[in-house]
């Protein structure tokens, strides 16, 4: 009776997730399909709290469990709430992470309970769920680390190979513990895990952090097919639908970003973004020459007598918190009768969707963000570009340099523009450490300074003119 | 099973970019689902396997961290989507 319930509690649970993820690949139903499965979710959990049956002793240790749980929902909605809408991706990477630290935690203890009498499926399955658990908890925290700031990139020769080997390694082990005769496989479990950790840090370590959406998209996946591995242990219907939808949505998300970035994940995951390109770079600024600087009231002139002035956010706009400040400049200029629009790139900022976000969180008009192809077509109408924080995005390097490590990025084409503006706190080269010829093109200017305290500047001169 | 891998990729094939960030928080949530196995573990180790009761209990707690964070996250994301109605439209005539 209860196992029923709680089987029509398991399938409304997957469903709600099918048509929550559904939901939220549409931009208008996308709130909505968030709750939807969030709804589900809910089910699913109680559903288990309730009326799970196990076979034999009855389910207990309701204190702890109820008690972990409040925890984690203390913890989850507060780090959620307070999180800064420019450390989303972080965030995201960190829940992520989360996750990945469950389903091999999971597979310890479950390790630890049937070692004995199993058979080698479930065995593969629990120790698939460890490794890949494993790997996907410390990438994440690599990612984390990345993304804020902390952990800069390491690269050292024959990187490949020792990450060969230790995936080497941690198959070896599990062919030996699923062949049963290990001496002590409790210890070579905690071997694989370990491997696994440092292979989630190995692999992450390297890649440079313009890549890092990928990453996290990819380690997504990856717990997706980790819960699977789980679900599959339990046999449990919720799970694994959840699982592989995360799974199989996971590895199509990470495939769109890298056709956004124009680079296949194979490009990504070696990781050539490295040491050997940011020589070239700084060879090449050697003979760029001199770049330009703009005062203030010089680019506020400009811009306020201007036709059309487009705004290109990136990074730099995020980190300076600037997106209210930008959006008041928007309303300065428009009232001069100057025509502003965005031009977003579709990896503007550390995320695809990032700065699409932060404008709309101060209330720019959807209609004014052009993506990549529209506003590629409007820049030649353009009088005077302003980058706020940009770098690679509109790297002119991506078009004219098969040598640069970007070549064949699509790119904003900024240079096409009359003039162009651009705010950087220093002359230092971007995320995928490589130089910017726009800098010293000839209608090309800089203006440095952090982009709030620029805008708002901007702003009072624009009305003073 | 196979279904449900087909149903991921069918769903998510045609998005456009800017739902790139929140769709990944969204399916981070859902990947959350991992929970339910920590209760399970949870709720059948016996009181006095204090090693499995401590790993089971952290991994109720960052399981939870990872749905209910998730899911805020998300929320708070699509939240300030807040004209994106009309556009949603006219973006898949682009399209």
């Amino acid at each position: 009776m209860y196992t029923n319930i709680l089987s029509v509690c398991y399938l409304i649970g997957s469903v709600s997730f099918i048509i929550g993820l559904k939901m939220l690949s549409n931009p208008a139903t996308a709130r909505k399909g968030n709750l939807v499965s969030a709804a589900g979710m809910a089910i699913a959990i109680l559903g288990t709290l309730f009326l799970y049956q196990p076979v034999g002793a009855p389910f207990h240790n309701y204190g702890w469990i109820i008690g972990a749980m409040v925890i984690g929902t203390v913890i989850g909605s507060l780090s959620a709430l307070k999180v800064k809408m420019t450390a989303m991706p972080e965030m995201v990477s960190l829940f992520n992470g989360m996750g990945g630290l469950c389903a091999a935690l999971i597979s310890m203890v479950e390790f630890g309970r049937i070692a004995q009498d199993n058979t080698a499926m479930h065995v593969l399955s629990i120790l698939a769920g460890m490794v890949i658990g494993g790997v996907s908890f410390s990438g994440s925290m690599i990612a984390y680390g990345k993304l804020s700031g902390k952990i800069k990139d390491h690269t050292f020769s024959g990187q490949h190979i020792v990450n060969l080997v230790i995936l080497f390694v941690i198959l070896v082990l599990g062919a030996f513990i699923i062949h049963g005769d290990a001496g002590s496989p409790v210890l070579i479990v905690c071997g694989i895990l370990a491997l696994s950790l440092c292979y989630g840090i190995l692999f992450v370590l390297p890649i440079g952090g313009a890549d890092m959406p990928v990453v996290i998209s990819l380690l997504n996946s990856f717990t997706g097919v980790a819960t699977a591995c789980a679900g599959f242990l339990y046999n449990n219907q919720v799970m694994l639908t959840g699982g592989i939808l995360v799974g199989s949505a996971g590895a199509i998300l990470t495939m769109l970003m890298c056709k956004a970035m124009n680079r296949s994940i194979k490009n990504v995951l070696i990781g050539s973004f490295g040491g050997a390109k940011v020589a070239g770079g700084s060879a090449a600024a050697g003979d760029q020459g001199t770049f330009r600087e703009i005062s203030l009231s010089d680019s506020a002139m400009v811009m306020k007598y201007a036709h059309k002035v487009m705004i290109v956010p990136g990074y730099g706009l995020a980190v300076a918190q600037a997106q209210h400040a930008c959006h008041e400049l928007e309303k300065t200029l428009r009232n001069s009768g100057v025509e502003v629009k965005y031009a977003i790139h579709p990896v503007a900022g550390r995320m695809p969707g990032h700065m699409n976000v932060l404008l709309a969180e101060s209330d720019v008009s959807y209609d004014d963000l052009l993506e990549l192809e529209a506003a590629n077509d409007e820049f030649s109408s353009t009088d005077v570009v302003l980058i706020l924080g940009a770098n690679d995005v509109v790297n002119p390097a991506a078009e004219n340099d098969p040598l640069s490590p970007i070549y064949g990025m699509p790119v904003l084409q900024v240079w096409k523009a009359k003039s162009v503006i651009i705010n950087k706190r220093s002359m230092r080269p971007g995320y995928a450490g490589i130089e910017n010829q726009l800098f010293f093109l000839p209608n090309s200017s800089m203006l440095f300074g952090d982009a709030k305290d620029v805008l708002q500047q901007l702003i009072s001169q624009v009305k003073e003119l | 099973m196979i279904l449900s891998v087909f149903l991921g990729i069918e769903v998510i094939s045609r998005v456009p970019s800017v739902l790139h960030t929140p769709l990944m928080s969204g399916a981070n949530a859902i990947h959350g689902v991992i929970i339910i196995g920590s209760i399970i573990v949870m709720g059948e180790a016996s009181p006095d396997n204090y090693l499995a009761l401590a790993l089971g209990f952290v991994a109720v707690i960052v399981g939870t961290i990872n749905v209910v964070g998730g899911f805020v996250v998300t929320d708070r994301m699509l939240g300030m989507f807040k004209s994106v109605k009309q556009t949603a439209s006219k973006q898949n005539k682009d399209k």
